[in-house]
Parts: C-alpha cells; sequence; structure tokens
C-alpha cells in the first residue's frame, strides 16, 4: 500500500479591521495624545495610573478629572528586539520599555527608538516622539526616545517631530473610536480528508468516505465520522448528480461576491451521499429552483466545480432525501 | 458534596505538526482512544465535553466546533468550550462533577501554535485600546518581567539558565516531549539573547499537541482507576488587565489560586510533585515562590512547559502529568498548575492526592 501524499497546504492571510468605541475616559486620553499631551487618573489611594484606569482598581470608581503627566518619563525595564516584527511601532532594531512618566506611579509599554542595545539601561530618562499624524491613538506617540543626546530618529529638541504643533488635521480624531486594524499570516493545513477531496476534484472526479461503524458517507471527507468519533478510512467515488435537499434566493450583495443576485445557494445531497453539502444553481431562474430539484455538476477549466445545474429529470420524491434536511 | 478524582489522561507528542489541521481533529482522536482505552470507558459514557482552544491560533471563528468531530456527536452530547487552556475547560467540568450534572467528565485541549507567528499572534491578548495596537510579542513582554526580576535582585541569567538546564535533562524521560537533552548551564549562557535578557533556552518552544483528562465522581472513580488522584483543591485567579498596573513579580493571581487550593501545605500535607506551566524560565521561579513551594517539592519531572508547549494544551497537560504521578504511585500529593495571558497574568491550581 503506497503512502498516502502530504496534506495540502497553503498560506492564508487574514486582514480586518477591529473598530472599538473608547468610552468616556479613554477618549479624553486619546484626544489629548493627538493634542501631544499625555494624561493620567489618581486613584482612591493617591497613585497616578498612567495610561488612565477606567475605573480605579480599588474603590471601582470612574476617575475624576484626569491630569497631566510626562511627557518625558523614566526606563523602569526593557527588553530588546533584534527583529521587529510587522505591525510594530519602528522598523529598525529597537527596546520595548516600560515607562513610568513624570508624575505616574504606574508604567506604560511603548518603544524606544536607542539605536542599539548598549544604549539602553534601566533608568534611562525618555521623551515622546510624536508621530506627524495624529488621530486619537496610542500610536500617536510613534515612539520614545533618550532625553540625552540627538535622538537616532532625528526629533527636534522639545522632543516632537518635525511637525507643526497641535493638530495637523483634526478632522482625522473620530472622537470616541479607534480603528485597529489586523493582519495575520496562516499557513493553513488541510486534512488529508480534505487534501484526498480537492485532488479528486483536480482530476474532475467526487471522492468521500464511508464510516467502517455506521456506513454513512461523507462528501468532502471528514477523516472522522462525526457521529461515531472514528477515523474513517474507506474512499467512495460519487457522481457528480444529486438533489437539492434545501435552498435560499441571495438577493443581498456583498463585498468580495462572485455572482450577481439574486441567485439560489443550496445543500445538494450527491447520489450515494449521506450528508449534503452547500453550493451554487445556476442556469435556471431562481424562482424556478425547489427542493427535490435533480441537478449534476458544471465543471469549470481548472478543475473544479464551477456550479450545479438542473438536469430537467423529474424531481426525486421527498421521502429520498428526508432524512438529510 | 461529592468528590471528584481525575481517572485518565493522555497527551500527544508535542512538535511542529505541517500536517495536523487548525481543528485539532488528527491530534485528538487518537489520544481520546488512548485514555479510553485505558479507563475502559466509551464516548457514550462521557456525560460532560469541555474544551479549551482559541480562534487565534486556527484563523478562523468558531474552529472548536470542528474539533467536535473527535468527540462523535451523535447522539447529542452535553460540550461546552472556553477560549483558555484546557485547565480551565476541566474546572468547568469539575464543577459539573460536584453539582452533580455529570458523573464522568472529559476535559480536552488543543492548539496548532505553529498556524501563524504564536509570539506575534499572542499580541492580541493584550488590552486592545493601549497595547495590542503596538503589536507588543509575548516573548517581549515576558522578557520586560524577567529584566525586573534579574535587577531586583531576585535572579539571575545564571539562575534561568540551570532551570532550563534541569527542564530539559528531566525531559529525557518524557517521550512526549519537544525538547529535552543534557546541556551545560555555561553553554547555555554563551548562546545569544533572542529578546535580551531572554535566550532561546529561556522561552518554551513553539509546537503543536493536546491533551485530554478524565475526570469522576467518588461513585465511579474508583472503578475506573486503581489509585484515582483525588481533587482536594482547585482554584483560579486573576490580575489586571492592565501590564502596567501589575506588580509583575508578585503574580497575587497565582498566589491566591495557590492558597485556595491549599498548594502551600500550611492546611494540609505539603505536595511531593508540582507541574508548574512555566513558558520562560524565570516565570517558574516567580511561581515555586508565589505558590509557596519548599525545596524539598520535586518541580516539573516531566520537563514542564519549557520542553513542550502546546498552547491552550499545556497547562491541562500540567494537571494532568501532576495526577499521573498520583495514580501511577510516585507521589502522595501532587500539584497541577496552569497560566495564561501576558506575564503570568492568570493562574489556575489543582491539588490531587492518592489515598
Amino acid at each position: 500500500m503506497s503512502h498516502p501524499p502530504a496534506p495540502l497546504r497553503a498560506p492564508l492571510e487574514i486582514e480586518f479591521d477591529y473598530t472599538r468605541s473608547l468610552g468616556p475616559v479613554l477618549s479624553q486620553f486619546m484626544t489629548a495624545l493627538a493634542d501631544r499631551r499625555i494624561l493620567g487618573a489618581r486613584g482612591a489611594d493617591g497613585r497616578v495610573h498612567a495610561p488612565p484606569f477606567e475605573y480605579d482598581p480599588v474603590s471601582s470608581d470612574p476617575p475624576g478629572e484626569l491630569v497631566a503627566v510626562g511627557p518625558e518619563g523614566t526606563v523602569v525595564s526593557w527588553s530588546w528586539m533584534p527583529e521587529p516584527l510587522e505591525g510594530q511601532p519602528l522598523t529598525e532594531p529597537f527596546a520595548w520599555a516600560l515607562i513610568r512618566l513624570d508624575g505616574a506611579d504606574t508604567v506604560m509599554l511603548h518603544a524606544v527608538d536607542a539605536g542599539s542595545a548598549a544604549a539602553m539601561r534601566t533608568g534611562l530618562r525618555v521623551r515622546p516622539r510624536w508621530s506627524a499624524n495624529r488621530v486619537g491613538s496610542i500610536r500617536d506617540i510613534a515612539c520614545f526616545e533618550p532625553c540625552d543626546g540627538r535622538a537616532p530618529g532625528g526629533a527636534g529638541p522639545d522632543g516632537t517631530s518635525q511637525v507643526s504643533a497641535g493638530l495637523d488635521e483634526a478632522s482625522q480624531v473620530t472622537a470616541g473610536m479607534i480603528i485597529t486594524p489586523v493582519r495575520l499570516h496562516y499557513m493553513h493545513t488541510a486534512s488529508p480528508g480534505e487534501s484526498a477531496y480537492l485532488r479528486g476534484l483536480a482530476e474532475g472526479r467526487l471522492l468521500g468516505q464511508r464510516c467502517g461503524v455506521c456506513g454513512q458517507v461523507y462528501v468532502p471527507p471528514r477523516g472522522t465520522c462525526p457521529a461515531d468519533g472514528v477515523p474513517t478510512h474507506d474512499e467512495v467515488e460519487l457522481p457528480d448528480s444529486g438533489t437539492v435537499t434545501s435552498f435560499c434566493i441571495v438577493n443581498v450583495g456583498y463585498p468580495g461576491q462572485r455572482v450577481t443576485p439574486p441567485y439560489v445557494a443550496a445543500a445538494v445531497l450527491l447520489d450515494g451521499a449521506d450528508i449534503a453539502f452547500q453550493h451554487l444553481i445556476l442556469g435556471c431562474d431562481p424562482s424556478d429552483v425547489r427542493m427535490g430539484m435533480r441537478v449534476r455538476a458544471v465543471w469549470s477549466d481548472s478543475g473544479s466545480i464551477s456550479h450545479f445545474a438542473p438536469t430537467g429529470e423529474p424531481d426525486a420524491p421527498y421521502e429520498s432525501y428526508a432524512r438529510h434536511l | 458534596m461529592t468528590e471528584a478524582a481525575v481517572v485518565g489522561f493522555a497527551q500527544s507528542p508535542c512538535g511542529v505538526r505541517e500536517d495536523a489541521t487548525t481543528s485539532g481533529v488528527e491530534m485528538l482522536v487518537p489520544i481520546f482512544a488512548e485514555v479510553f482505552g485505558a479507563t475502559g470507558l466509551t464516548k457514550a459514557d462521557i456525560g460532560f465535553w469541555c474544551s479549551g482552544s482559541c480562534d487565534y491560533l486556527a484563523g478562523r471563528a468558531f474552529s472548536f466546533v470542528s474539533a467536535v468531530d473527535a468527540i462523535g456527536a451523535v447522539p447529542p452530547a452535553m460540550e461546552s468550550h472556553v477560549e483558555m487552556d484546557g485547565a480551565w475547560a476541566l474546572y468547568e467540568a469539575w464543577v459539573k462533577i460536584l453539582t452533580g450534572e455529570a458523573e464522568i467528565a472529559l476535559a480536552y485541549g488543543f492548539g496548532k501554535s505553529s498556524g501563524a507567528e504564536l509570539r506575534r499572534v499572542l499580541a492580541l491578548q493584550l488590552d486592545p485600546y493601549l497595547l495590542a495596537p503596538l503589536w507588543p510579542d509575548s516573548v517581549s513582554v515576558a522578557a520586560l518581567q524577567a529584566r525586573l526580576g534579574i535587577e531586583a535582585g531576585r535572579w539571575t541569567e545564571k539562575d534561568m539558565a540551570e532551570v532550563a538546564a534541569r527542564s530539559r535533562a528531566a525531559a529525557l524521560a518524557n517521550p512526549r516531549a519537544q525538547v529535552s537533552g543534557e546541556v551545560a548551564v555555561s553553554e547555555l549562557l554563551g548562546r545569544p539573547y533572542v529578546a535580551e535578557p531572554l535566550r532561546a533556552h529561556d522561552c518554551a518552544p513553539v509546537g503543536d499537541g493536546a491533551a485530554v483528562v478524565i475526570i469522576a465522581s467518588a461513585e465511579r472513580a474508583r472503578d475506573l482507576c486503581a489509585r484515582p488522584a483525588w481533587i482536594t483543591g482547585f482554584a483560579h485567579r486573576i490580575d489586571s488587565g492592565s501590564l502596567g498596573a501589575r506588580d509583575l513579580l508578585a503574580v497575587p493571581s497565582a498566589a491566591a489560586a495557590g492558597r485556595a487550593a491549599g498548594a502551600d501545605g500550611v492546611e494540609v500535607a505539603p505536595v511531593e510533585v508540582a507541574e508548574l506551566h512555566a513558558p520562560f524560565t524565570h516565570q517558574e521561579i516567580l511561581l515555586r515562590e508565589a505558590l509557596g513551594l519548599g525545596g524539598g517539592v520535586t518541580v516539573n519531572p516531566s520537563g514542564g512547559a519549557l520542553c513542550g508547549n502546546p498552547m491552550f494544551a499545556a497547562g491541562l497537560a500540567r494537571v494532568g502529568m501532576a495526577a499521573q504521578a498520583i495514580m501511577s504511585g510516585q507521589a502522595g500529593r501532587a500539584l497541577g498548575h496552569a497560566t495564561s495571558g501576558p506575564a503570568l497574568q492568570q493562574n489556575l491550581a489543582c491539588v490531587m492526592e492518592g489515598r
């Protein structure tokens, strides 16, 4: 028996924006950042938290009027980032640091553009380097930089980047909201069953698997019987004809949609299968699609199924697919 | 109130599994079979199932639903999930036993940590307003904690390397470990920094894996296991989500969970074995102190998370390995510990004894 080929793998890129409301405390904090000011909150125990808390960790009360802190501060701990990762504040090697801003009792985490690890030390005095384009985000602080000496990033003597004072584009500050883009990169692995199915499609074949315990045929193969929890090994080749067991008419557009609404998404039960799968029904008016309609796969040139289309055969009797609804 | 005991444990080998999907099914089916074989149970005997996993590792929403294929949920099973390490799933299962809703429960955890760059994905567990937009990676955050301890005189880089060397040597006896071997501390200290002051040996390896633990009520436990690991204390606590407001050298949540579970042995006898979920060397030192473990306690005879840290399974595996020490007769009392979140933010302690 030949060794099964390795599962198929492919990059999976995921990208989305988190849009979050800030609430009253962080709204003040972020709006102040856009104005190159850093705010903290004084707690019931007298300690100043910077960034501010939303609810006092001792009394659970919301903070009173926020107080100005910094903008300079002292490094309390640091680590060195020799190869910065995507999305981090700097693209050249930098330090992560816990920074106690002047007037604060807690620390904030941010990046320090120190040039080299040798230039970093606990106790180092640092100041913020402000972003030129400030929108009311923690990234309005581009990074921190050492107070003494000329900073590697070429900031001006007052700790600002080469930008004019105040807001550059006040209209860009969306009060009360922040948008955080997220980009993640995966190497996705298809299961052995999925891989066999996909390889079969490329050859114009539809492959499923039969459970050795209950005898049900699953397509695409799942590798494990979801009813019995046992591995499935028996491969079954299925015809490309089947029955619509249920369907809906899609009338809503969305980004990336490849078929113009209205169109039909249906559960198709292949002949000989025990589980329906979802596919498109094209080649007829959506209003003509019905439960029990007989359909056949229309294959694309690229080795996959484009959609299913009606065969014109008489409808399958309800009893033949009722168990699969 | 009834009591509960661990009666079975299994874990997959830990390592980078290019052939495994993020659904965990391929890693779970063999260890379910292993633990059923050891206990004589079948899926029909399990009254409650609970899993721990994370969509961010899988790169897709509701990924744990796919793992239910490994259960074989026909007829429908009573099932739950935590977006946490499987040790917290075990806690939920324990509550189900104590409240009488189930007699036998199975907790599992699984993670394909290698699907994406783990240390970067874990930035998303941080405060979403003030930290996550900066993408601070998990190794760098741990490094900030390590330096705090070094500069406070709590430990040295050599102390940290000694933890790594001891763990790797212990893991030689653990066939499921990802990393093991005899290595000199001086050699480790000669290697480059990954995130100063952390070197590679200070950080758990990135590995994929799964673990499963079965617990049973007092009425059932003795029939299923010659020497059940009776749970005498089980607790979990969390510290503030504000990283900068935490005392990173105190780990109050570990101390509180340990006290509540009786890990320090003040109320009853001390534990002989402790499996600590410390993904970084300095965190083992912190946890020993926070949990009040004396010098006589054997820590991480499995090699611990430093020798295999499948995300969302490694904490459950610590509890399972501690239980195994009792079920095998090697220990009378044992502690299993699990952590979650940045720099030991959340901690769980499970104390077990043999009778």
